[in-house]
């Protein structure tokens, strides 16, 4: 905690002194918004000077203080610079570039200090209207730059707005610098909402889903603690990490009597790799198998991960079923198959698989077995299974994010990527000279069998091509011509759209899609999908989010943030008014229950439709700054608009284009 | 998976039973434009689309705009499934509204192939 006076201290003059120190730092800093220990000090202002309260009558040193020249900061020094000063020095050590943030009192020294004394760069304060979009920004930003983003959030409010969110992060194995805004001083923190919005312990909320917490109680501390938690969340599995910041801490000058203050250097820790023995057992597996299946889930966390599962699957010709919690393999390739294949395996290589144990069985959700339905094996008897799993690493045990349990028969506590370079080496030594040959011809076969599901894919998705409300295999197809030759990244979740996408364009580069929320918390999509826009806007990419219009209502003043902010991004509705999940949901239970599902006025059961009235989203994006064009009911009329939505964005601004579409 | 195989053949077999007039008697009774409003209320669309095209996450990619099967068999799946999509007993639906749906069902047209569609034959 940070050090308080005692009230003998808190005499006026004292409090003067502060504060003439602090408004030096802080008129210096706004002139230029260089760093305060840069600058020196500029004359208070006499009237404002007058305007203040002051409790007792002013000492000769304090009426001095008051209309005197205080001394100029020496070059280089922090003495006399603000806490929260030196806590933007030590953000700005770890080159994060956004801040999206909603602003919130307990961290005013801190907001204050990012915008005047940090200059608002590295990082820029994005101002969002809900602490739950403000972190899904940071895990949409992530899954498409690699780097992680901070937030800060009002240490108790805040935080319960942002917890949703944060889980979806821990979750999906995501890396979110949280800091959260706290008084801890309960004998002199103001009465009143100050005191509502503090809590003993903030990070008791979101320990059960992140990887490290802290309360700094000095300024070296929180130095220490913002560059450990930094480093450990970005060491895999990344995770989440809060620290909670006292307000005085923030508030705080730092001593005149020389407290010497260091910004420890941030080195990356190496991704954990699976253990040499292991991975020769793992290599001999599947070197010797008749038909090995890889199944990836969030194995490439980079450009390079893609590549390196390319090269393994090559080597065995072995099929790969993408699970699509990243971008993993390209889905042109002749070895990228449908999870079906799964089941003729003699030998499954789990890469970073969030459900091992759904991977290679089923359920069916049909009451059947006293209510827990029905569960099978999906793979043969003797079938041998390898795990690569960096989760293993670091789990806790509230949540179950981690899944039901099942038997393994090699195991590696390791990163998938980091293992992976390894592992193509061990196997390349362990193909039998006599197999190669028929390793040739499993790849022959794979690639006919590719052929084959292509053409009947193409053929379902002709099944009501002209259909309204406008199939979502039709949406799909029509957005295709306009965004094929461009460099772009689709930024939000298929799977609403029964995963037409990746089924029908052409996806090879690791930012073709990134994937889903992993907390399946509904909400994500929208601010992930800006925060994702965010950083292909960095790097010249075009941006396209298929929106579910459920997940849109969470937070929609996340479509403020984009046009306040400038991040270009088309995102199309596939508007089926409904929480479809939901609704087949309470139909399952009604037929199970032999009763008539109550729709009152709707399409669906009762509770389960986003209708009556229905919601306009074309309105809504354009009272936020949007272009925007719809509902659009016909397909025909999907491709002209959204050429015309292309070139808004192009242009720079987001657009949206609302369609009303079949449910999935 | 073997449960309906099982009731579908037994639902062909009698569908054979009854002759081809029996079946053609029973689509005949169906209302093409009431069983569209049965295959809404009902929620069927709500996993396999308006028009049958159905969906790998909701339907396991099963297509109904060409069911193959006789009435009955059709009938017979709805009551006891395959398990995996929920059971419609009588009491929730009708066999009047089922042969209405069946009816509908019947009545879509044959989508085209997908290589006259210029949109489907992109690179």
């Amino acid at each position: 905690m940070a050090r308080r006076r005692s009230g003998h201290d808190l005499q006026p003059n004292v409090s003067r002194r502060r504060f003439l120190t602090g408004a030096a730092v802080a008129g210096a800093a706004a002139t230029g918004g260089a760093p305060a220990s840069a600058l020196a000090a500029t004359p208070p202002d006499p009237a404002a000077a007058q305007r203040l309260p002051s409790a007792a009558r002013p000492s000769a040193m304090v009426a001095a203080a008051e209309v005197g020249t205080p001394r100029a900061l020496p070059a280089g020094a922090k003495d006399g610079a603000a806490g929260s000063d030196f806590m933007v020095d030590v953000i700005k050590s770890l080159d994060i570039k956004y801040l999206p943030c909603n602003p919130a009192s307990s961290f005013r020294a801190l907001h204050e200090s990012l915008i005047n004394y940090g200059g608002n760069t590295s990082p820029e304060f994005l101002t969002c209207t809900h602490e739950e979009a403000a972190v899904a920004m940071c895990h949409g930003y992530f899954k498409i730059a690699g780097k992680p983003l901070m937030t800060v959030v009002h240490g108790t409010v805040g935080l319960q707005h942002a917890t949703m969110a944060l889980y979806n992060a821990w979750c999906d194995r995501v890396p979110v610098i949280v800091l959260g805004g706290t008084d801890l001083d309960a004998a002199h923190r103001p009465p009143g909402v100050p005191t509502t919005h503090s809590a003993v312990d903030i990070n008791a909320l979101v320990r059960d889903f992140t990887k490290w917490d802290d309360q700094p109680t000095s300024l070296q501390h929180f130095a220490q603690s913002v560059v450990r938690a930094y480093r450990f969340a970005m060491t895999p599995p990344y995770e989440p990490v809060a620290i909670a910041v006292d307000a005085e801490l923030q508030e705080s000058t730092i001593r005149e009597e020389g407290e010497t203050l260091t910004i420890p250097r941030y080195i990356a820790s190496s991704p954990p790799a699976g253990d040499a023995n292991a991975v020769r057992e793992a290599a001999r597996l599947l070197a010797n198998a008749e038909r090995p299946v890889i199944v990836a889930d969030r194995a490439a966390r980079t450009a390079d991960g893609m590549k390196l599962l390319v090269e393994l699957a090559e080597l065995l010709q072995a099929p790969v079923v993408d699970q699509g919690g990243r971008m993993n393999f390209p889905n042109t390739h002749h070895l990228r198959r449908p999870a079906a294949v799964i089941a003729q395996a003699d030998v499954v290589l789990g890469l970073e698989l969030t459900d091992f144990w759904a991977t290679v069985n089923s359920q069916i959700d049909n009451g059947d077995n006293d209510g827990h339905g029905i569960q099978e094996t999906r793979v043969k008897p003797g079938t041998k299974l390898i795990s690569i799993n960096s989760v293993e690493l670091h789990t806790k045990s509230n949540y179950q994010d981690f899944q039901r349990f099942q038997v393994v028969d090699v195991g590696m506590a390791a990163d998938a990527e980091a293992t992976l370079p390894a592992l193509i080496e061990a196997v390349r030594s362990a193909i039998p000279n006599d197999r190669k040959a028929a390793i040739e011809k499993r790849g022959e076969a794979s690639r006919k069998a590719k052929e084959e599901a292509r053409a009947r894919t193409l053929q379902l998705a002709a099944i009501g091509w002209d259909a309204t409300p406008i199939s979502t295999a039709r949406l799909c197809m029509e957005i295709w011509p306009h965004i094929k030759d461009l460099d772009w990244s689709m930024v939000g979740s298929e799977r609403q759209m029964s995963s037409w996408p990746s089924r029908l364009w052409t996806m090879d580069k690791h930012y073709s899609h990134i994937g889903g929320p992993g907390g399946y918390g509904v909400g994500y999509n929208s601010p992930a999908a800006v925060g994702a826009a965010l950083a292909n806007r960095d790097l010249g990419r075009f941006s396209l989010n298929l929106q579910t219009d459920g997940d849109m209502m969470y937070v929609p003043g996340v479509l403020w943030t984009a046009a306040r902010h400038k991040i270009p991004m088309l995102t199309v509705m596939h508007n089926n008014r409904g929480y479809h999940q939901e609704t087949m949901h309470v139909q399952r239970m009604s037929n199970r229950r032999n009763r008539v599902a109550y729709l009152g006025k709707d399409l669906g059961p009762l509770g389960t439709r986003i209708e009556n009235p229905d919601i306009d989203y074309a309105k809504l994006a354009a009272s936020m700054g949007w272009w925007s064009a719809g509902p659009i009911t016909d397909p025909k009329d999907i491709g002209p608009t959204i050429k015309k939505a292309v070139e808004v964005v192009k242009a720079g601004e987001p657009a949206l284009v609302d369609t009303i579409t079949q449910p999935r | 998976m073997h449960r309906f195989v099982i009731r579908a053949a037994v639902a062909a077999t009698a569908a054979l039973a009854l002759g081809q007039a029996g079946v053609h008697a029973a689509l005949a009774a169906g209302s093409p434009e009431k069983g569209k409003t049965a295959f809404i209320m009902h929620g069927c669309f709500q996993c396999h689309g308006t028009v049958g095209q159905g969906s790998v996450v909701t339907s396991r990619g099963k297509v109904l705009y060409d069911t193959q099967l006789p009435i009955e068999a059709f009938i017979g799946f709805v009551r006891g499934t395959n398990r995996a999509m929920p059971a419609y007993s009588e009491k929730i639906l009708s066999d009047a509204d089922l042969t209405d749906i069946y009816a509908y069902l019947e009545s879509l047209p044959k989508p085209a192939d997908y290589k006259t569609i210029p949109l489907l034959n992109q690179q």
